[in-house]
């Protein structure tokens, strides 16, 4: 076991990915509390759509993919937040319009530039080899920023998220967390995804945070708990992913899913 | 010393006029029950008082020494909140926010607060407790006390019995009536269950689509639009 732990990280491609998704797992726990409890569990899987089909776009007209999707993405969360907010149209309708009809452009677009080839499965179903230096440090630069709104603004957070007319009242400008909520899940959700695939990546902001809301009952409590199982199933996603060659995203999230069965039936016997 | 003034305050929504022309003033200590039916614009009333919307005219008014994010605001609870995991603790110590600014944390002070106010509700053994676990008169007991961390003088309380079965509808009465007298507490609530609103407030404030009345809870029973109200409620 020892052994192949050691096999795996003389790998610098799973050193890179072991890091940079690691970090970003950590912060798509974090962020998934919030937008889990604010009933947004649906906007990263939306968003990673819309990060799908920025992302052919921009292989298809040669431009760098990162530059092109981190603002189409940021746009297309601040448009779901607002018209979630407006009411003009319900969040999840919002949402199913965003995903589809951009995993269409994007599909379109792959398939006149070069065919529909081995590409758009790395796309969709991610690629562990997906993860640059570049990717690193980004994630780095990310993590930081999310751990410092986290812990600075931790209990504003709790308020707009509690209550957000309450926080309001008492003087909160709820609108500027929110709009640094979208704007790190986009960049969170448009860097993971290439790594965990666009189909993937919203299980790493819903499942910690759901399997913790089966466990612990304070705030405090679930979101401690959301970042330690992230890092426990990717820790293990990964480690069988290297072990059996499967997809590093699907394992991750098939773990993931394991942790949340097991939890919800240890919940279930509690409650009895 | 009046608490808060609405001086000929007018609301409306993309040009359509929720409420026209309205003043009144609430003295320090006062109890009053803003009723009237759907769409009179209560809860326009109540987001303009909270600063929360701005009146198309006039303007309202708080007393010297209330800050605007001094309110102590009850909001309706949300469907959300009701498997929300949060802890009695976390939730009352929130209203203690407005004072802090930006800095993070909670100060020991801030946190004493809390704890008195929980003391003061009579729900200091629920502090642990999980929000979700909580039965609705609890719950609503903890959201007052979120409202009393923040404020100074004056509450405000919408609908706050929505849900209640009656005796945790009476016992919240009660509560809101002792902080009144013996606190001192301004209370201005929006209600929909008119007579146990009725049986403690000294004012009332009814809303209706082309006049308003504005006065003691005497003067109400006496007048023309109490009578009828009355009776329609008897009906």
């Amino acid at each position: 076991m020892i052994h192949y732990l050691f096999e795996m990280f003389s790998y610098p491609f799973m050193v890179r990915a072991m890091v940079a998704g690691g970090l970003l797992s950590l912060c798509a726990a974090l962020l998934g509390v919030s937008l889990v409890l604010k009933r947004y569990s649906m906007i990263g899987d939306g968003l990673s759509h819309v990060g799908f089909g920025a992302l052919a776009v921009a292989s298809a007209l040669n431009l760098a993919p990162l530059a092109v999707a981190v603002p189409v993405v940021i746009l297309a969360a601040f448009l779901l937040l607002r018209l979630s907010e407006s009411g003009k149209m319900k969040g999840d309708a919002a949402t199913a319009v965003f995903s589809t009809g951009a995993l269409a452009i994007g599909v379109m677009v792959i398939s006149v530039s070069t065919g529909m080839n081995a590409d758009l499965n790395s796309y969709l179903f991610g690629s562990i080899l997906a993860m640059s230096k570049q990717d690193v440090a980004l994630s780095v630069i990310l993590s930081l920023a999310v751990l410092l709104f986290y812990g600075f603004f931790y209990e504003k957070l709790f308020a707009v998220t509690f209550d957000e007319n309450f926080a309001r009242a008492t003087g909160i400008r709820t609108g500027i967390y929110n709009s640094m909520l979208a704007i790190l899940t986009a960049v969170v959700v448009v860097l993971g995804m290439r790594m965990m695939g666009a189909l993937l990546i919203s299980s790493l902001i819903v499942f910690p945070a759901l399997t913790s809301m089966r466990l612990f009952k304070s705030y405090f409590s679930v979101i401690v708990s959301s970042v330690v199982l992230a890092a426990l199933g990717f820790g293990m996603g990964m480690c069988i992913s290297f072990l059996y060659g499967t997809p590093a995203g699907a394992s991750i999230v098939v773990v993931d899913l394991a942790l949340f069965v097991v939890s919800s039936l240890f919940a279930w016997i509690r409650e009895r | 010393m009046f608490c808060l003034q609405c001086d000929r305050v007018s609301f409306s929504y993309e040009n359509q006029v929720v409420v026209s022309d309205l003043s009144f003033t609430v003295e320090e200590g006062d109890y009053l029950c803003i009723i009237g039916e759907n769409g009179t614009g209560k809860s326009t009333l109540m987001k303009g008082m909270l600063g929360l919307k701005k009146p198309s005219a006039g303007k309202i008014v708080l007393g010297e020494g209330i800050k605007q994010t001094q309110i102590g605001y009850v909001p309706q609870q949300t469907l959300a909140q009701r498997d929300f995991p949060a802890s009695v603790w976390e939730v009352v110590l929130s209203g203690c926010l407005s004072s802090r600014g930006l800095r993070p944390g909670f100060s020991g002070k801030e946190k004493q607060t809390a704890a008195e106010k929980l003391e003061i509700l009579g729900i200091a053994d629920l502090k642990h407790k999980s929000f979700k676990d909580l039965s609705g008169g609890q719950r609503q007991r903890v959201l007052l006390a979120r409202s009393l961390c923040a404020a100074k003088k004056l509450i405000l309380l919408d609908e706050p019995t929505t849900g209640l079965d009656p005796v945790a509808t009476e016992d919240f009465y009660h509560l809101l009536l002792k902080l009144n007298k013996k606190h001192q507490i301004t209370v201005i609530m929006v209600s929909h269950a008119i007579r146990e609103a009725f049986a403690h407030a000294d004012h009332i404030l009814q809303l209706s689509q082309d006049k308003y009345f504005y006065g003691t809870t005497q003067e109400y029973l006496d007048s023309e639009e109490g009578k009828r109200f009355f009776k329609r409620c008897e009906l």
